[in-house]
């Protein structure tokens, strides 16, 4: 101790001469930081409901709840967060997992209020002073807690796959499905997207844990075409997933055909558990398509003998006959069809109604009967030329192809129309057309400009990459017909498809006239179903709706007996399909049942 | 105990007598002893426990360490949380220096689930865990200073540290909890223009310390409360796991950074400060020139980090992140000693088990059960904040 330890003390006293360090209004003088975390702020044209911030909280503070003036649409859920300040620790995590960006914090820092229920709020829809404040904790860019870009699937080079209608894509290995599994939300958006309302969270859960056998219970709940559809859906479930909004849809698709890659026929069965105990009512079908094996799968599990009739040598409807082996190879079409035999369902080939077997004598021996007839009649163009012979139908030719049958591939072909069809057969004479003469010589002719294609994105590539020529924006005008021979197709530049109104009137631009050379001309404008053996009598006595069948909700027509389901009532797409199958069987069963109640 | 303490003499120590189990034989009935507690709520107590002290007259002849006022069990709750679930809640187990809960935390589930933090994020989380260090020194010494009555120390710091939170505030965008230590890596890279700023709150800092020396460590009355009291013995430093300044004080050179260097540390230059008498004084002192070799190690990382680079390493999706068996026990030198996370995994999205080694058990039970004893009543708060202990450490 020293005199200096007595002294020194006191230079404590200098800070009398000093400025006072406190901010002296520090409501208005002292901003949060730019990235403060502060209070929340939520984008109501951003926010699509996905519950990922309630997922990840915590403390629970956050609910998803339904709010006025918000509807439930696709791909948005019509809840929003609400938020209980009295359990927010201020994480961020919520902003840091936030699918579209649209949940942030402001840098406000201050709220006095009376009630404490106000406390808990619902940003973006109840107004607060911060709403507008612009700095605040927003993610950074770099800053991911889960991957942005989608596994990329394996497929053959074009070069090789032109060679042969063997399959392009080669499926995800168990490392690549589980990385892209990885990167789901479960937000369940997909669930309410998918017409048959596949449990897509929950199996893609399942390949996540590697639990093959979960997955394919799940899958078999809801879809019995899960094979084909792993391979073929339209995945409109991917058009909805919260993943789009910032970065790749998660590859739904794909995750589901891995499943049914990596599990046996035998497990199949096992999981659909075989024939159930009779009711001795009898339901008769008539088309093996989706929608008719479908509910001819949940009929026969519900114990009923169901029959199927289908005019063609195999079953499949056009997921055989219209859809290319390099899409869906048919041993995948067999492997879910045979299952769906295994729980009894029998399925009667080559038999033709109102042929071989007349309607009226179904209606006599069955309880019911469901019409699943598909639409495999092709629209035609009925332009100049048209009724030529070398002027065929996508579907025909795509079946005669599925047959094998020799129909005389072309050396150059044209191709009307812009959707999946007009790619499957244009990709189809493309292979014939390798094999027959070594090179590809197909044009294809949409209506629609590239951007509004309605075919997949997918697919309009891959053709593009095997050769086919495609064009946009071209309305056909005549086939020309020199010495008995088609030599091409006269083509104008479309200006609109749509009138002012709304309605399908092309108009074009007569000027801009295009030939398109080639011996065969393809119309693939869309199809529709063979009626015919309805047969007169009931055609009259049906209610129909602008040339469709009218059916209720269940799909029953106006004759009591009689159902209709499928591309022939809705869709055209397989789990459309599988979807009404499901619909359907549910409304036969109902009145089955109602019919057993003692009177 | 005593030994270096003239104004202790003569020792008493030797009542109350000794029971055949070892025991103290206190007969409160006598009349002769008096149960006193101190705390939880008192200003010579570091937060949230209490200490039950049996005096005889102004002597202490047994001290108990009471804790079980912070009702939260971080441990257990974490049991139920997912992986990222935890990140938030883990720096509530110290509030003055949170960042080593988010450091240890984020580096354990790191080396479980195989990632490796970006070497930019490391630099970001050395540059915290020093800004954090100099904050808790900050309320260390003003509480060093208040339990001997010295109030306007406290003030100063507190206004240096505040400094330093603004920093933290924009770095981070919390001022206490921040919340900025993921698993993976670190939210964000450094602000603009955040260097000049860091600068000039390190020389208030500097200056603040300045103030500190003349006001406090050249103070008569503080010296002589302090010089000579609550000696630890080096020989007691390994057993009783004494660690940070506490066992620097003392002569014994423990410091983590150097000694199993984590993060960017190996890149570092600095020596650990080493104290001689090992009592309150100097364990203060040693505690006073930390702030200053961090506030060097402040500039050097500022001035050899890199500042471009990743941030976040790809982690898998949080909502369903599950780490492979196996457990793993990560340290760090905070500013009270060694903080530890001890982690166990079992393979699915949950931790099986987090344990907290805060530095504080050690020494706010243990060590200071045996300190306590033949001290002055007026002098227990001053050894209690000497040891630098935070009851949350405890009662996790």
């Amino acid at each position: 101790m020293s005199v200096r330890d007595l002294l020194s003390p006191f230079a404590a006293w200098k800070n009398l001469f000093r400025d006072p360090v406190t901010i002296i209004d520090p409501l208005n003088d002292r901003p949060g930081a730019p990235r403060y975390r502060g209070f929340h702020q939520n984008d109501m044209d951003k926010c699509i409901g996905c519950g990922t911030c309630e997922t990840i909280c915590q403390n629970g503070a956050i609910d998803m709840l339904p709010v006025d003036g918000i509807e439930t649409k696709q791909g948005d859920s019509g809840l929003r967060p609400r938020i209980d300040y009295g359990r927010c620790c201020w994480c961020a995590l919520c902003v840091d997992v936030c699918m579209t960006k649209s949940l942030t914090m402001s840098n406000a820092y201050t709220w006095v209020e009376s009630d404490p229920d106000a406390f808990r709020f619902t940003p973006g829809v109840d107004k607060k002073h911060w709403d507008n404040a612009e700095l605040g904790y927003h993610r950074p860019e770099e800053h991911q807690l889960m991957a942005k870009v989608r596994l990329p699937m394996g497929e053959m080079e074009p070069e090789t796959r032109i060679e042969s209608f063997a399959e392009i894509v080669n499926g995800y290995t168990i490392e690549q499905a589980r990385l892209e599994a990885d990167r789901c939300v479960s937000c369940g958006l997909c669930v309410a997207t998918c017409p048959a309302h596949m449990s897509v969270p929950d199996y893609i859960a399942a390949v996540r844990d590697g639990d093959y056998e979960r997955g394919l219970k799940l899958l078999y709940e809801t879809n019995p075409f899960s094979g084909i559809c792993g391979s073929v859906c339209t995945h409109k479930c991917e058009t909805t997933c919260a993943a789009r909004h910032d970065g790749d849809p998660i590859a739904i698709r794909w995750l589901k055909r891995h499943i049914m890659d990596q599990v046996t026929f035998e497990q199949c069965r096992d999981i659909v558990g075989g024939p159930r105990p009779a009711t001795g009512k009898k339901v008769a079908i008539i088309g093996a398509g989706p929608a008719g094996l479908t509910a001819a799968f949940d009929l026969a599990k519900l114990g009923h003998s169901v029959t199927v009739y289908e005019a063609f040598d195999k079953p499949g409807g056009m997921t055989r006959w219209g859809i290319p082996e390099y899409r869906l190879p048919y041993a995948r079409i067999d492997q879910d069809i045979d299952v769906i035999r295994s729980v009894g369902v029998d399925i009667r080939c080559n038999v033709r109604i109102g042929k071989d077997i007349l309607l009226d004598e179904l209606h006599n021996s069955y309880d019911a009967v469901l019409l699943a007839l598909g639409l495999q009649l092709g629209r035609a163009t009925r332009i100049p030329g048209s009724e030529h012979e070398n002027v065929r139908k996508a579907v025909d030719l795509l079946r005669q192809a599925t047959a094998f049958e020799d129909f005389g591939p072309p050396r150059q072909a044209v191709v009307i129309g812009g959707g999946n069809v007009a790619m499957d057969i244009a990709r189809t004479i493309a292979r014939l057309q390798k094999k027959e003469f070594g090179r590809v010589q197909v044009t294809l002719t949409a209506l629609e400009d590239l951007a509004h294609f309605l075919a997949d994105p997918d697919e309009v590539k891959e053709a593009g990459e095997e050769g086919v020529v495609i064009l946009d924006s071209r309305g056909p005008r005549q086939v020309v017909i020199e010495n008995g021979q088609v030599t091409g197709l006269k083509t104008w530049h479309v200006k609109a498809i749509f009138d002012e109104q709304g309605r399908f009137a092309p108009s074009y631009d007569e000027t801009d006239e295009q030939m398109h050379a080639g011996s065969m001309v393809i119309e693939a404008i869309g199809q529709m179903t063979d009626v015919s053996i309805l047969g007169d009598t009931l055609t009259e006595k049906l209610t129909w709706n602008r040339g469709r069948l009218q059916v209720d909700a269940g799909g029953r027509t106006s004759e009591p007996w009689l159902w209709a389901s499928g591309d022939m009532v809705r869709g055209p797409d397989v789990v459309s399909a599988v979807a009404d199958g499901h619909r359907v069987a549910q409304s036969i069963h109902e009145m089955i049942a109602e019919t057993e109640q003692p009177k | 105990m005593t030994q270096n303490a003239p104004f202790f003499t003569p020792d008493r120590s030797q009542y109350p007598a000794k029971k055949a189990d070892g025991t103290l034989d206190i007969d409160i009935a006598s009349g002769k002893y008096l149960k006193l507690w101190q705390g939880p709520n008192h200003p010579g107590i570091t937060g949230n426990m209490s200490v039950e002290l049996t005096v005889c007259g102004d002597e202490v002849v047994e001290g108990k360490t009471h804790v079980g006022y912070l009702h939260r069990g971080f441990e257990k709750l974490m049991e139920r949380r997912t992986f990222i679930q935890c990140f938030p809640i883990v720096c509530r187990i110290c509030v003055p220096e949170p960042d080593f809960n988010e450091y240890c935390y984020a580096a354990a589930v790191e080396e479980l689930a195989g990632i490796k933090s970006p070497e930019r994020a490391d630099w970001i989380r050395a540059l915290i865990l020093e800004m954090g260090r100099i904050n808790s020194y900050m309320m260390y010494l003003g509480g060093q200073a208040g339990a001997l009555g010295l109030g306007v120390i406290g003030q100063w710091t507190t206004y240096a540290r505040d400094l330093m939170l603004d920093r933290f505030e924009e770095l981070t965008g919390a001022r206490i909890y921040h919340m900025f230590i993921m698993p993976g890596g670190v939210r964000d890279g450094l602000p603009e223009g955040f260097d000049k700023r860091m600068e000039e709150t390190l020389r208030e800092v500097e200056s603040t310390l300045k103030d500190v020396y003349d006001v406090m460590f050249c103070n008569a009355v503080f010296k002589k409360r302090t010089v000579g009291v609550g000696y630890i013995d080096p020989a007691l430093v390994d057993s009783y796991g004494i660690t940070g300044p506490n066992a620097r004080a003392a002569g014994v050179a423990k410091d983590v950074r150097k000694d199993q260097p984590y993060l960017i540390y190996s890149q570092l230059d600095f020596e650990p400060v080493l104290g001689q008498d090992s009592d309150i004084f100097t364990r203060a002192d040693v505690r006073r020139r930390d702030v200053l070799v961090s506030v060097d190690l402040v500039r050097q990382i500022l001035a050899k980090m890199p500042r471009t680079g990743p941030l976040m390493a790809t982690v898998p999706n949080v909502l369903h992140w599950k780490i492979p068996r196996g457990e793993t026990y990560i340290r760090g030198e905070c500013s009270r000693g060694e903080y530890g996370y001890y982690l166990v995994t079992d393979g699915s999205g949950y931790p099986r088990r987090v344990n907290v080694r805060g530095p504080s058990y050690t020494h706010a039970v243990s060590l200071l059960e045996r300190m306590i004893v033949n001290l002055n009543i007026s002098d227990v708060a001053s050894l209690m904040v000497s040891l630098h202990t935070y009851p949350p450490e405890i009662e996790r």
